[in-house]
């Protein structure tokens, strides 16, 4: 006992052959910390052949379940050599905890990696199954959309009201930076074109068509989606883990009811506001830039707005973003109900919440200027 | 065991003193722990339990006092200087604390790639065998934790608690929160392993039916003193109405004559 307290008396654990050619001799402590060398050794003893082959063990000084697992080893691979083998002088403590192992050693599982074909199947049907799961997904919600309106007093007026001011009031100060930054940098790049044709004036065209358009919606989305979506799928993902979600149902609670909808509801009442709202800063950074660059003065620049965006642009933008709202709020929520029990798969699914919101909401903007262009607006 | 001296005791704890604010947890508190032992540490909720647990394995310092775990003092260590030490204890804790992001043979694989030089495929053999070993099945190995029963991840939690073939092992609740089936599975478990490897286990539990089968000494924890401390059949035999009461209560008594029944 005192030897196994002590680290310091021990010595690596050694093999080597004995006086006799058939003898191998096992010497130091075969415990965790001193086996480390015996790998290489145990690699060059292969000897193929026949015959009785004694193990002395007598010179074991210490053992472990590791260094018993690698005598068994040795012992098991010799003998499938050929050998027959034969241990002697191990100390009967030791062979207790030899005979333990040689009980409990699992046989070996041969865990055959999955061959070329039989991935790409795999990855092809979690595919087909995802874009199966996101459309029931989507059922079920509009299913449980119309419940609601049926019986309007389940509508969760307090959860939507807090999502409001999450998702909606506390974007404010970023969404509004951001496309005032992005009204300068327009009106910056369009300015050194403009002024060669002394066409200074145009520059309200330019940034107003633009932002109201296209990029205030997708901007305003884009961000929301980073913020808001990623927020959603990591609270459901936790949820689901902790079993609160299943809490929930069992005390008669509809989680899509009480997690889904009032986002989902809040998000389209919040994301067209906020586009209204980075539609007003963009132009304000657009014209302090057209004032500073081109000359332009903050009255002819907002007359000039007047006449540039027509009712039609400017629905046409505020009009996708309930769409895009839907998206950002429906593919948050699903990846977190796609979490599966551990840390490491909430982080997985927040981050394709993102990714898929993203990608989502851009390619839907690039079918609305495919519509809107055939339907002339 | 009685020749032993407390100066080779693996866990020796003198004059420990915790406090809460103005909540004393530990009042003055000495006990040790003897190689080989099966040691147990009970006392009703919040009596300080886990907190002495967490002490002695340098993840909380008391006020005052000194924990000695292999004769190196530990209160005031920094987690560099616990690194020895931290390499001959295992630790299972309440929940498991499996990571969810591996598999329980990665979980047991990783401490042994974390501190010894052995290669990938006898580090996989070695994991393997310590999952036998705590009666999990071979093909527990590659799943992950969210997809084992409570009892399996306990194991499994045991199993890389003892990847290392640590001298000390050291069991938060081993058996709470498993069917009674899975729990005697348990005792034979820690029974098992300190006759074959020789360990010192030390244990904070709850279970009556555990202590009466596995224990060799029990210390009785309240009111921030050691109630009482010596082999559950001294213990029933107390005059102190706190630990009178813990073995006396309607759940004590069952397991009692359970204890007599097997006996």
């Amino acid at each position: 006992m005192t030897d196994r307290l002590d680290p310091v008396a021990e010595t690596g654990a050694d093999i080597q052959t004995g006086s006799a050619p058939a003898e191998l001799r096992c010497a130091g402590a075969w415990v965790l910390r001193g086996i480390s060398g015996l790998e290489p050794k145990l690699a060059r003893l292969p000897r193929s052949g026949s015959g009785e082959l004694t193990i002395d063990a007598s010179a074991v000084s210490a053992m472990d379940t590791s260094g018993a697992w690698l005598l068994h080893r040795t012992m098991r691979d010799l003998e499938r050599k050929g050998h027959s083998v034969r241990l002697q002088g191990l100390r009967p403590e030791f062979q207790t905890l030899l005979q333990l192992i040689a009980a409990r050693a699992p046989a070996p599982v041969a865990e055959a990696p999955p061959s070329l074909l039989a991935r790409i199947g795999r990855q092809t049907w979690n595919s087909i199954a995802n874009v199966f799961g996101m459309l029931s997904f989507l059922g079920e919600n509009a299913s449980a959309l119309l419940r609601s309106i049926a019986q309007p007093h389940r509508i969760r007026w307090r959860a939507i009201g807090y999502n409001l001011q999450v998702t909606g009031f506390e974007a404010l100060p970023i969404t509004g930076l951001l496309s005032f930054l992005m009204g300068i940098v327009i009106a910056y790049q369009g300015a050194e074109q403009l002024r060669q044709f002394g066409a200074n004036i145009y520059v309200a065209d330019l940034v107003g068509l633009s932002m109201v358009r296209e990029l205030s919606p997708m901007l305003t989305a884009i961000i929301v989606a980073g913020r808001s979506g990623s927020a959603y799928a990591a609270q459901i993902g936790t949820m689901k883990v902790t079993e609160e979600i299943d809490a929930l149902r069992t005390i008669g609670v509809g989680p899509l009811d009480l997690l889904v909808l009032p986002k989902v509801l809040a998000l389209i009442i919040a994301l067209p506001l906020l586009t209204v709202y980075t539609d007003v800063m963009g132009m304000l950074g657009g014209a302090i830039m057209a004032r500073a660059q081109l000359d332009v003065s903050f009255g002819a620049f907002f007359d000039r707005l007047d006449e540039a965006i027509t009712m039609n642009s400017y629905l046409v933008g505020v009009g996708k973003a309930p769409v895009f709202a839907v998206i950002i709020a429906l593919v948050g929520c699903y990846q977190g109900f796609q979490v599966g029990g551990s840390a490491d798969s909430v982080g997985r699914q927040t981050t394709l919440s993102v990714v898929q919101s993203v990608f989502l909401v851009i390619v839907t903007d690039a079918l609305f200027s495919i519509l809107f262009s055939w339907l002339d607006i | 065991m009685a020749s032993v001296q407390p100066a080779d005791a693996v866990i020796d704890i003198r004059g420990l003193n915790t406090r809460f604010g103005a909540t004393v947890v530990h009042d003055n508190v000495s006990l040790a722990v003897h190689p080989g032992e099966i040691f147990s540490l009970v006392g009703a909720s919040g009596c300080g339990k886990s907190t002495l647990l967490r002490e002695i394995l340098v993840l909380q310092r008391p006020q005052s006092g000194s924990i000695r775990v292999f004769g190196r003092e530990v209160v005031g260590m920094n987690d560099e200087e616990a690194l020895p030490l931290r390499r001959r204890w295992g630790v299972m804790f309440e929940r498991g604390a499996l990571f969810s992001s591996l598999t329980v043979k990665e979980n047991v694989g990783m401490v042994l790639r974390e501190h010894t030089p052995l290669g990938a495929d006898l580090i996989d053999e070695i994991a393997a065998i310590k999952i036998a070993l705590t009666g999990l099945p071979p093909d527990a190995g590659p799943k992950y934790p969210s997809e084992l029963s409570g009892g399996m991840r306990k194991r499994a939690a045991l199993a890389r608690a003892l990847a290392l073939d640590p001298e000390l092992l050291l069991l938060d609740e081993p058996t709470a929160g498993l069917d009674p089936l899975s729990a005697s599975g348990i005792d034979e478990l820690v029974h098992q392993l300190r006759d074959a490897l020789g360990l010192t286990i030390m244990m904070v539990t709850h279970d009556l039916d555990l202590l009466w089968r596995a224990a060799d000494r029990v210390a009785v924890l309240g009111d921030g003193h050691i109630l009482g401390i010596g082999s559950m059949n001294e213990l029933s035999e107390s005059a102190d109405p706190i630990i009178r009461e813990y073995f006396y209560g309607p759940r004590g008594r069952a397991a009692r004559e359970q204890a007599w029944k097997k006996k």
